[in-house]
């Protein structure tokens, strides 16, 4: 591992199995591994200095999104997840919450059925990466068929907060947001945002889980999200209002409140 | 010199409403099989007219769409391998980036060259933007596919010992050994399309026969990566005419007034077929990251341009536009004549001329009428036409 610290943006890069990626590192206390959503990782995002302010935050551009190096023979969400059980060990974290949002939820599902060896609490926030519903139905938006338009719709409580004026944006933002869409695509295109086999494993989970749902997810509904946290034996599952599918980013600090609370055993 | 005669097999009944989308999710209500037999049997004679007046013939495939009921191009292909005698069959393309089962293509396409006896040329492409939501292939990595159904299909029409086995990243098989194997040896002619000088190189490189598609007074820069690549792989040679292609749109009739009334009609084509839902026309992955933060910030890079370097929108553009620009070829005879030389000799030489002479509206006697008119009067003297030498352009 190497470590070069960039001041500007307040990340870091490192390099796990010759694979280098951004990352911000805030905080200190136990330690916290928050995996994005597909729409990327901002180090300016209010909720990461608020997770950091009781914990380590760890929090990773994953390879192929932002400006992490897209390893070529990596397709699925598995080669992520087994690309952060590798960061765990090279960092040697113990007693990590991991938290996933989205895509990133997913990744968290598949890492927690591999090994929670140095996991001690999963926090999964609007989270694919199953199917509950029979062939014909669509348990996911299909977020490629439609307009930015009706993505940020579907995807927020104010819509407004998914719109972005790319002609004012700087080159390096434009081209991870083109970058964040084509990953997304790459990892999660067919079988659509989920991995068949996930379903039948997530039993293995073991560890204290919590799901953290935005209420006014158009992306997903909330009975997907019960069957979910169905899934795994003992997870909690608690509404966010005024939030939709990303809900770290419309309630950043109810998000990171919910968090710490868990890791510290209390109820919320 | 070679005239490829190529309609998309339309069903423009379909265009009468102008509310929805004539792609990826027109309800096939709309499509009466009774009425797509007509239209498929009128297409067919109209290939059969071609082949008996020394045309040659192009099939391509879309899917889910009005504007193309070829979703299986190898069927119609399969019919005009048995129906006709002399004609080149060209497929461009096939989008062998999409298909899951390239053992599939193989069998397909050498059965295709045998019974034919040796007209196929195989054209493989990546398939525009929209074929992707009706495939569900993966727009990320299509071209990587692209290229391992390629060597697959290459490697099973020339392995002629017994079963080979091919174990890669995207296609398994452990007993491959094709029946029929192709009549042309050592495989059918490969071609393909392209919009990109990187590609045109590589095609270069390959030897293939490089089609260039409505990119007018811009399409020599890609015939001139082509040759870069071409002669970096041929101690140096220059390819000759016949590595080169270029589609046009073409209407004629010896009266100039017909013509462009012809000439309208076709161009309903350009002016209709980009009607497509926007999310399917940009998938993520098909262009480049560099393209996409053009397009994010607005940006859209003309295409198709004229001799005087004035961009021309293929969807909004007169119809002198659009013959100006060469997506379109249409006059009369004479002018036909004049607008493709004077073309092939900005290009510095191409032998191979891809006309859509159906599309749209463009009933069955006009269609017949102008094919016979470039057949008899069209094609006769540009064989006659002596091909710009090679010598300047190594020099350039």
């Amino acid at each position: 591992m190497t470590t070069d610290v960039l001041p500007a943006k307040r990340m870091s890069s490192i390099k796990i199995n010759d694979i280098r990626i951004d990352v911000v590192q805030r905080g200190t206390g136990s330690p916290l591994l928050f995996l994005h959503p597909g729409i990327g990782l901002d180090p300016a995002a209010p909720v990461l200095d608020k997770l950091a302010s009781h914990a380590r935050l760890i929090a990773p551009t994953h390879p192929g999104f932002g400006a992490s190096e897209q390893p070529p023979a990596f397709d699925s969400v598995d080669d992520l997840a087994y690309f952060y059980l590798d960061l765990l060990d090279e960092l040697d974290l113990k007693g990590v919450t991991l938290v996933g949002v989205s895509l990133g939820g997913w990744i968290a599902a598949e890492i927690a059925v591999k090994s929670t060896a140095r996991i001690s609490r999963l926090v999964l926030a609007n989270a694919v990466g199953i199917k509950v519903g029979g062939r014909e139905t669509r348990d996911i938006a299909d977020i490629f068929a439609m307009p930015d338009k009706e993505f940020n719709e579907r995807a927020y409580a104010n819509p407004a907060l998914g719109e972005h004026d790319y002609k004012a944006m700087a080159d390096a933002d434009v081209r991870a947001a083109a970058r964040n869409r084509e990953a997304t695509a790459r990892y999660a295109w067919s079988p659509y945002m989920h991995n068949p086999k996930l379903k039948g494993r997530l039993h293995r989970i073991k560890v204290p889980t919590l799901f953290l749902w935005g209420d006014s997810d158009r992306i997903l509904s909330e009975p997907y999200g019960r069957a979910y946290a169905g899934l795994i034996p003992g997870a909690r599952f608690e509404t966010v209002a005024k939030a939709g599918h990303f809900p770290h980013i419309e309630q950043a600090e109810e998000f990171a409140r919910r968090v710490h609370a868990f890791m510290e055993g209390r109820s919320s | 010199m070679r005239i490829y005669h190529f309609s998309e097999h339309p069903y423009p009944d379909a265009w009468n409403d102008p509310h929805g989308y004539l792609r990826v999710d027109l309800p096939n209500r709309a499509c009466d099989p009774r009425r797509a037999a007509d239209l498929f049997h009128r297409y067919h004679d109209e290939y059969l007219l071609a082949d008996d007046l020394g045309l040659d013939l192009m099939l391509n495939e879309h899917h889910q769409t009005a504007t193309c009921m070829n979703s299986t191009s190898i069927v119609s292909l399969s019919i005009m391998a048995r129906q006709t005698r002399k004609a080149r069959l060209l497929i461009l393309g096939y989008p062998i980036g999409h298909r899951p089962d390239p053992l599939r293509c193989a069998e397909e396409l050498s059965t295709i060259d045998v019974i034919s006896r040796g007209r196929l040329d195989m054209g493989f492409i990546k398939g525009v933007p929209y074929e992707f939501a009706p495939s569900n292939a993966n727009p990320v990595g299509v071209m990587d596919r692209f290229w391992e159904s390629h060597d697959f299909i290459i490697k099973a029409m020339t392995t002629h010992d017994g079963p080979f086995n091919w174990e890669s990243e995207h296609f398994h098989y452990r007993q491959v050994n094709i029946w029929p194997r192709p009549w042309q040896q050592p495989h059918p002619p490969v071609w393909s399309t392209t919009a990109s000088k990187g590609n045109a190189r590589v095609l270069g490189e390959r030897g293939y026969v490089m089609a260039i598609l409505g990119s007018g007074y811009a399409t020599k820069a890609l015939f001139d990566a082509y040759r870069e690549g071409y002669a970096s792989t041929h101690n140096g040679a220059m390819p000759g005419p016949d590595r080169f292609a270029y589609l046009a749109l073409f209407a004629t009739a010896h009266d100039e007034a017909e013509a462009r009334r012809r000439g309208e009609l076709v161009a309903g084509y350009l002016r209709t077929g980009a009607n497509v839902y926007a999310p399917f026309k940009n998938p993520p992955g098909y262009l480049s990251v560099d393209d996409n933060m053009k397009l994010m910030r607005g940006m859209t890079p003309g295409r198709s341009f004229t001799k005087d370097g004035r961009v021309v929108d293929m969807r909004t553009g007169s119809l002198q536009d659009l013959i100006d620009s060469v997506l379109m070829v249409c006059g009369t005879p004479d002018q036909c004549y004049q607008q493709i030389t004077d073309f092939i000799a900005y290009t510095g030489g191409m032998s191979n001329l891809l006309v859509m002479a159906q599309a749209g509206f463009l009933d069955h006697k006009d269609t017949c009428d102008s094919l016979t008119l470039l057949a008899k009067e069209i094609l006769p003297r540009l064989r006659e036409f002596k091909q710009p030498g090679t010598a300047s352009v190594a020099a350039a």
